[in-house]
């Protein structure tokens, strides 16, 4: 991970891309309500029905619940960048289990569904937890694991005392304080909106304003205390803004599985991007289509739970960035190494065959197939194989009758550029590195394969321009290679003549 | 608020569950006892490991295994859950290793992908197929260890011998299995959990013994799940050896001392539900925090007292007790 810090134009540019998402959002949440129907009083209606009326957004109540799983996933996705590059996800894990007295608390305040009392009883229960985890570690010989695991049950066990004792009590409205287990976005008011969209705000709005020192707090704490940031109190406004979000969460996606919804967006991205400021717009984005996809699929069904649709939504998401992430899926470093093996045995024949032409002196034309395997100590069936591909990538031709090899020209230019890497990387090692010269061959069938264009020009110029290497043979000149596809060379321009 | 907190009646709380009520109490505290003993066993060696958030994850990822076994088998048959269990505990362990070995994804949010993937899949399963599956969101939450005595009961001899209802006799028995196994292999175990090297050149496998335990491990949390729920089966892993750990560093105390933990945490939640009235697998685990809170703070080697005692002068003409605290911890284990 880079720990570059960002220059602050794409600063400026996510602040500015944040702000209208949730200026969106915003005018989404409170467009007057045409058709006034709740999402589950319509029982009777098919699976496209249902469709239909998510995408036409006709019904107020989904319009809620879905502005609602956009804010959530975005606030949840920011917050988890910062939780994965931190590797805090089981702290995440542990706030979103510890928050649960704090909701029932806040639920005792005056026995209904208020969301600020809610919010606030959560909030500070949760901060309450990471600090006992903090507490528990410093002054036992526990490790922070077992520290976690023991704080996160025993919160959620006095919050399960509480949540069925309120279920049991005479007085009060209970509805409602079920729906935190597993998340119900159709459960989502008006008020619980608006607060998801201020605490939303507030996230970005302090995200964007203290960027640096989150990033400097991310990526190396030291330096940041070294420099007299202060480092402790970003991380508390970094926890606070994290219970923030989970609680906000919480309705929409439940106890157990809101943790989920800051890991995977932000692990998705963290796979997919080296900059942090990338890694928390894609974890925002993919925060916000999850949780939408998952609302979507909970719609279709009739009351089903949200928060284990999200989830899996972004599981999705997660596995196909696991796999084929450009720099970092699991295939498509497979992938990588394959073609690059595949590469090298071709460059390897291709050598083979320059190598049995130089012992000619370049009389004759073409190579055959026997006298390469004989150079390669390979079956003539090998050597075919070989050919094949060669062939087929269009560096080689064959004869009719198959016993004959002839180079095309781009196949002749790539030999000489292979056997110029190793000869030119042998005499490095004998001449500047001064490793005995019989020492050096195995090092340089290595390293021929991944010189660069402009690592050869460096040793070009470094070891003055060379014509032989260590052991006496010719190193192919520029000129071998243009004499074959001069056009193409010319059409580089003639400047990298000028190097003999 | 007078309403959420009933007025204690002792007679109520602690003399008519053992008289009255002999019949429900007996099952539910034996219950409590056998599932927060045969976790705290196999809990103390998660501590060690450094394994617990492996625990949570395992107790939490059992549940599609669980549905699943439900929908070959078609009732609640032991073996299909333990097979099911054992399947998802091992599938579990193996895609938190993929993870984090394939990519770049750290251990701990590889934990967190894994768990909560595997158990959204279990509550959708639960939803989908709620008409073949005796499972229900609620007691995945809140467990249902008061429902206990209301199960079938299990007889031996042609109904002579009565042993009572069936989860308690089935929890019985994986209790004493993971006694046995831990007594038996408790060489095996030790030195694996404290040095991976020696167990290798002593030839004890270290990765099978990992993997038996992960499958142990998910037994246990099958077995238990019903009864407190997917979530509180952590407090059960990790309370009693946490509690123990506070007083003693050598194994065999700190397991003896478990189960005590677990006997008391199940005797004390009992008394605290029935006087709360509340879930009586959440008030088992406030009891079983309790505890742990009056070992972190009153153990003779805790060092909240110790500073306090010190701040307060009581250690005027003794010895140096920093000194003693860096002779105390010098022996853990055997």
């Amino acid at each position: 991970m880079s720990t570059r810090l960002t220059p602050s134009r794409s600063v400026r540019w996510q602040s500015t891309a944040g702000l209208a998402v949730v200026v969106w959002l915003a005018l989404f949440a409170v467009t007057p309500a045409a058709w006034a129907d709740r999402i589950g009083d319509i029982q009777e209606t098919s699976v496209w029905e249902q469709a239909g009326r998510f995408f036409t957004f006709r019904d107020p109540g989904l319009r809620l619940a879905l502005a609602g799983c956009l804010l959530l996933g975005l606030s949840c996705g920011l917050l988890g960048g910062f939780v994965v590059v931190r590797k805090m996800a089981l702290v995440g894990d542990t706030l979103s289990h510890a928050v649960l007295p704090g909701i029932a608390l806040g639920f005792l305040w005056n026995m209904t569904k208020d969301p600020v009392a809610i919010l606030a009883g959560a909030t500070l229960v949760g901060l309450l937890g990471v600090m006992v985890v903090d507490w528990i570690t410093r002054t036992t010989t526990l490790q922070q694991d077992a520290a976690l695991g023991l704080v996160l049950s025993a919160f959620y066990g006095v919050g399960i005392c509480l949540v069925t004792r309120i279920q049991r009590l005479p007085t009060g409205n209970k509805s409602g304080i079920d729906k935190f287990m597993f998340g119900q976005a159709a459960a989502l008011g008006e008020d619980d909106i608006v607060l998801m969209l201020v605490t939303t705000l507030v996230t970005v709005a302090l995200i964007v304003l203290f960027y640096r020192g989150l990033l400097v707090l991310s990526f190396n704490r030291e330096f940041g205390e070294a420099m007299g940031l202060p480092m402790k109190l970003l991380h508390h406004l970094l926890m606070l803004l994290t219970a923030f979000a989970i609680v906000v969460a919480m309705q929409a996606v439940g106890v157990v599985l809101v943790s989920a919804m800051l890991v995977i967006p932000a692990a998705s991205a963290y796979l997919m991007t080296d900059r942090m400021h990338r890694l928390l717009l894609l974890a925002a984005l993919i925060g916000m289509g999850s949780a939408a996809l998952g609302a979507f699929f909970s719609f279709l069904g009739h009351n089903l739970p949200t928060g284990p649709f999200m989830v899996l939504a972004g599981t999705v998401v997660f596995i196909g960035s696991f796999l084929f992430s450009p720099r970092y899926g699991w295939l498509t470093r497979l992938w990588r190494q394959h073609s690059r093996r595949l590469r090298t045995e071709l460059e390897n024949t291709l050598k083979a065959m320059y190598r049995v032409q130089e012992d000619r002196d370049f009389h004759g034309e073409g190579v055959s197939v026997l006298e390469l395997a004989e150079r390669r100590k390979e079956t003539v069936e090998e050597i075919q194989a070989r050919v094949k591909n060669l062939r087929s990538a269009g560096l080689a031709t064959l004869t009719e009758e198959g016993r004959m090899i002839h180079f095309t020209p781009e196949g002749y230019r790539q030999a000489c550029l292979i056997v110029r890497n190793h000869r030119l990387w042998e005499l490095y090692l004998t001449n500047v590195a001064h490793f005995a010269a019989d020492h050096v061959h195995a090092e340089a069938e290595e390293v021929e394969h991944v010189l660069g264009e402009d690592t050869v020009r460096q040793l070009e110029r470094r070891l003055k321009f060379p014509r032989q290497d260590p052991h006496g043979k010719p190193i192919p000149s520029l000129r071998d290679m243009v004499g074959t596809s001069a056009e193409e060379e010319l059409q580089r321009g003639t400047e990298t003549l000028g190097y003999r | 608020m007078e309403s959420l907190i009933p007025p204690f009646d002792a007679y109520a709380v602690f003399v008519e569950p053992w008289t009255r009520d002999l019949g429900l109490t007996l099952p539910i505290v034996l219950m409590g006892f056998f599932v927060t003993a045969a976790c705290g066993l196999i809990g103390n060696y998660l501590i060690l490991r450094r394994l617990a958030l492996v625990g949570d994850a395992i107790s939490h990822s059992v549940l599609p295994g669980l549905v699943v076994a439900f929908l070959f088998s078609g009732s609640l048959q032991i073996g299909a859950m333990f097979v099911g269990a054992v399947v998802a505990g091992v599938l579990t362990t193996l895609l938190i290793e993929l993870i984090h070995t394939r990519s770049r994804v750290k251990t701990d949010a590889a934990i967190g992908i894994t768990f909560c993937s595997l158990f959204a899949i279990g509550v959708i399963m639960i939803n989908a197929f709620a008409g073949q599956v005796h499972l229900d969101t609620e007691c995945v939450l809140y467990g249902e260890i008061g429902y206990v005595p209301l199960e079938e009961t299990v007889s031996l001899f042609g109904g002579r011998l009565n042993l009572g209802p069936a989860p308690v006799v089935t929890m019985g028995v994986v209790f004493a299995l993971v006694a046995v196994l831990v007594l038996l292999f408790y060489k095996e175990l030790l030195v694996s959990s404290f040095d991976t090297t020696l167990a290798a050149s002593l030839g004890f496998a270290p990765r099978v013994i990992h993997y038996c335990l992960m499958s142990l491990l998910s037994v246990v949390v099958v077995a238990a799940f019903e009864s407190v729920g997917a979530i509180l089966v952590i407090a059960t892993l990790i309370l009693p050896g946490a509690t123990a750990q506070m007083i003693s560093t050598r194994l065999p105390i700190i397991m003896g001392l478990s189960l005590a933990h677990a006997a008391l945490s199940s005797l004390g939640g009992y008394h605290l539900a029935r006087w709360l009235d509340c879930s009586t697998a959440g008030a088992m685990v406030v009891a079983g925090a309790a505890l742990f809170t009056a070992a972190w703070v009153l153990s003779p080697r805790s060092t909240i007292l110790r500073k306090w005692k010190t701040r307060l002068g009581f250690f005027a003409g003794e010895e140096d007790p920093q000194e003693k605290a860096a002779a105390a911890p010098a022996a853990a284990g055997d």
